[in-house]
């Protein structure tokens, strides 16, 4: 990355578009370096201007997590790709305990993208790195010709630090343990189906893209009983306790009338034909943990601004088979499966 | 939101369950076959088999309109959505269903083809008047609930002067069906498959009405109570089915007030008389050729059909014959039976349609009930 200013007019924010020549290493892609990343995502590390950032070695264990991002439409209610792609890996590297540090963020971008739309993605990204309390090390820049992107695709990559001490994982699940969900489901994926189908809805359903570092820390405070935690994203709470019950060859039976859901999510879904065990969720977390020490968490989780509708919603029992089991509100029992191939709307 | 909810109540489930186990006789079991695969989809979503007496079975209909759709039909889509001019435009739920060699909608767009999957068929007008140099079709498939919003379809299309618009229809009729499985001989002559009764569908009869049942009460002697989709609306339904049996009665009950009437939706059977026209005679997966079971369209809209445009004549494909689809949408095979559930055969790779679509008897036997099979230890 370099700093250096080339260009004689600066960027134009109002008319202005993105073309191969701010992909092509030359004046513009550094004009647009400068006077939009390196200036929004300004730190010591990105100031360097090298290929790389060179950064400080820490004590202890490291965390690395890597996603990418392609959500269409790029602006939704309640967010934009660029909180997505902070939040999303941020997300990944807190699941282990770990602290987020840095990130990397590499944009593949569509040629004639507007410049409007990409710095307000980007200060999107700044204002979320900030609130993760991380800074954007490194970046790349790719400009793909008209077609051949849906607009624009990022990928985030995040270093975090793990305490001492805390040992989460997907293996460590026994049975008797319990299932605590940190608040609604569905609202992520049903404010980007409600776009794509224009529901017009009254009420609008707003994403909860948020990142989950600082419910995490109060999580882990309270002890090595916490299990393994995971954020239920792509495939929503339905595909994350089958891939946890798996992993740990166990099985789960949850209660239906205990799992959070906004009534305009639950009637939305209702619409569209959809199940909202499996809609994505981009700022809620499962936790698994010791049922003595279920109640303590519980208020631990309770006692954050992104907890405060934590519930227990379930508990983990023995099952060769690692059915996970729902109690439905309605009296009967139903295994809540895998979801085969994507989730399609019946018809009738 | 709470209309629905109050529809889902548990406490309610509870006493409207313990009421039916009140008035069930002991001395004799009860079979009613749930016609919509929607029902199907309930039963097993909410549980309600488990709030049920053991002597009650729910024989699973053939109402689920993707299960019945023969293979050669699949393949004809398969066909159309491969022309390089056309922009097949589907429900969801039609995607995955394989035809012959697997070929589904969902494999076809992956290989380059142009297919949408659309919510209504209003999106279909859009799509048309945006791609005046493609053609247009709509995979129409349904019951009775699905069809006037594809005869409006084709209504506003002619009205427009859309010339790059078809509807490739494959809309079937309920009561037809229900006939064919009355007078099957499994039912009729070797009565393999005890009915005593049947759940008929309420989004059915919202637009066709109760009457049309009328006659099977009447010539068949057995009782046929409409209900809605919510869980409580079926259990009230069962419960209404029971009271028939042991009072000896057949007559059509309307358990669905809230929506279904006798004469049903007459503007929207004014509509799908304007456009379509009863075929002599159609295949349906599980039943064979049934006359008089399905819709076309009128001629006078025949330049909307996509049947004529692309003379497209459909092929009669064998199921693969270990898969028990047939038998399973006529109510004498349950999924279990089938050598292939859940072994060569899953949601995932679907050797029947019964696996494809969330109605499907096979898949709604696999995602939400297939567990009660396999020992489940208690906690700790």
């Amino acid at each position: 990355m370099t700093t250096i200013r080339h260009a004689s007019k600066p960027l134009d924010y109002t008319r202005g578009v993105i073309d191969l020549s701010h992909g092509s290493g030359g004046r513009a892609m550094a004009q647009l370096i400068s006077e939009l990343f390196a200036k929004e995502f300004a730190n010591e590390f990105l100031a360097q201007g090298n290929d790389q950032a060179i950064l400080p070695a820490s004590a202890g264990r490291l965390a690395l997590a890597t996603d990418s991002f392609v959500v269409s439409p790029l602006f939704f209610p309640g967010g934009n790709i660029g909180e997505l792609a902070v939040n999303g890996t941020v997300n990944d590297l807190a699941m282990g305990g770990a602290r987020p540090l840095h990130l990397t963020a590499s944009f593949i971008i569509e040629e004639g993208f507007p410049l409007a739309d990409l710095r307000h993605i980007v200060i999107a990204m700044a204002h979320a790195a900030s609130n993760a309390e991380l800074s954007i090390v490194a970046g790349d820049t790719k400009v793909v010709e008209r077609g051949k992107a849906d607009g624009l695709f990022i990928c985030t990559t995040g270093l975090g630090s793990v305490p001492a001490g805390c040992n989460l994982s997907g293996k460590a699940i026994r049975p008797g343990d319990q299932i605590l969900l940190s608040g609604t489901i569905g609202d992520h994926g049903v404010a980007i189906m409600g776009c794509r189908a224009n529901l017009g809805l009254s009420t609008q359903i707003i994403s909860d893209t948020a990142a989950l570092h600082g419910l995490v820390t109060v999580m882990i405070e309270t002890g090595p009983s916490l299990r393994c935690m995971r954020d239920p994203t792509r495939g929503g709470l339905a595909v994350t306790l089958n891939e946890l019950a798996n992993q740990s060859g166990v099985g789960m039976l949850i209660y239906e009338d205990r799992i959070p859901i906004k009534e305009e999510v639950a009637a939305a879904c209702e619409i569209l034909g959809l199940d909202p065990l499996y809609v994505a969720n981009e700022g809620k977390l499962i936790a698994i943990c010791a049922p003595e020490d279920a109640p303590e968490l519980l208020a631990a989780m309770r006692s954050h601004p992104r907890g405060q509708l934590a519930t227990i919603i379930g508990e983990v029992c023995s099952d060769p088979r690692s059915f996970v089991r729902m109690q439905t509100a309605f009296g009967g029992t139903r295994v809540v499966d895998w979801l085969a191939g994507v989730q399609l709307p019946r018809i009738c | 939101m709470k209309y629905i909810s109050e529809f889902r109540s548990g406490k309610i489930a509870q006493v409207l369950a313990r009421q039916i186990h009140a008035a069930v006789y002991p001395d004799r079991t009860y079979s009613f076959m749930e016609f919509c695969g929607g029902h199907t989809h309930a039963i097993f979503r909410y549980g309600l088999s488990d709030l049920l007496p053991s002597n009650i079975r729910m024989v699973h209909g053939p109402g689920c309109p993707v299960c019945v759709l023969p293979m050669g039909r699949i393949d004809d889509a398969v066909a159309l959505a491969q022309r390089p001019e056309v922009i097949l435009c589907s429900y969801g739920d039609t995607m995955r269903v394989p035809g012959t060699d697997r070929l589904s909608l969902l494999k076809v767009k992956a290989a380059g083809a142009a297919v949408k999957m659309i919510y209504s068929p209003s999106e279909v007008l859009t799509i048309a008047r945006a791609n005046p140099g493609r053609q247009v079709v709509f995979f129409a498939i349904g019951f009775e609930t699905t069809t006037p919003a594809t005869a409006l379809l084709i209504r506003k299309a002619a009205q427009e002067g859309l010339v790059n618009l078809s509807v490739f229809c494959n809309h079937v009729l309920t009561p037809a069906a229900i006939q064919n499985i009355l007078q099957s001989p499994e039912v009729r002559g070797l009565p393999r498959l005890q009915l005593d009764g049947f759940v008929g569908p309420a989004h059915v009869s919202t637009v066709i009405g109760s009457r049309p049942y009328e006659y099977f009460a009447r010539e068949f002697q057995r009782p046929v109570v409409i209900a809605g989709f919510e869980p409580l609306d079926l259990l009230q339904a069962i419960m209404m089915l029971v009271r028939q049996c042991n009072e000896r009665r057949a007559v059509v009950e309307v358990q669905f007030t809230r929506a279904v009437t006798r004469e049903g939706n007459l503007k929207a059977q004014e509509l799908v008389a304007e456009i379509f026209e009863l075929r002599r005679t159609f295949e349906w997966r599980g039943l064979g050729m049934v006359p008089y079971s399905a819709l076309r369209i009128k001629a006078p809209y025949a330049s909307f059909d996509a049947e004529r445009r692309f003379s497209v004549t459909t092929r009669s494909v064998f199921d693969n014959p270990a898969c028990a689809c047939g038998a399973i949408l006529r109510g004498v095979k349950r999924p279990l039976d089938c050598k292939l559930f859940g072994t060569v055969c899953h949601p995932e790779n679907p050797v029947g349609s019964c696996m494809v679509s969330a109605e499907g008897a096979c898949a709604a036997y696999y995602t939400y009930g297939r567990f009660k099979d396999s020992p489940v230890g208690a906690a700790t």
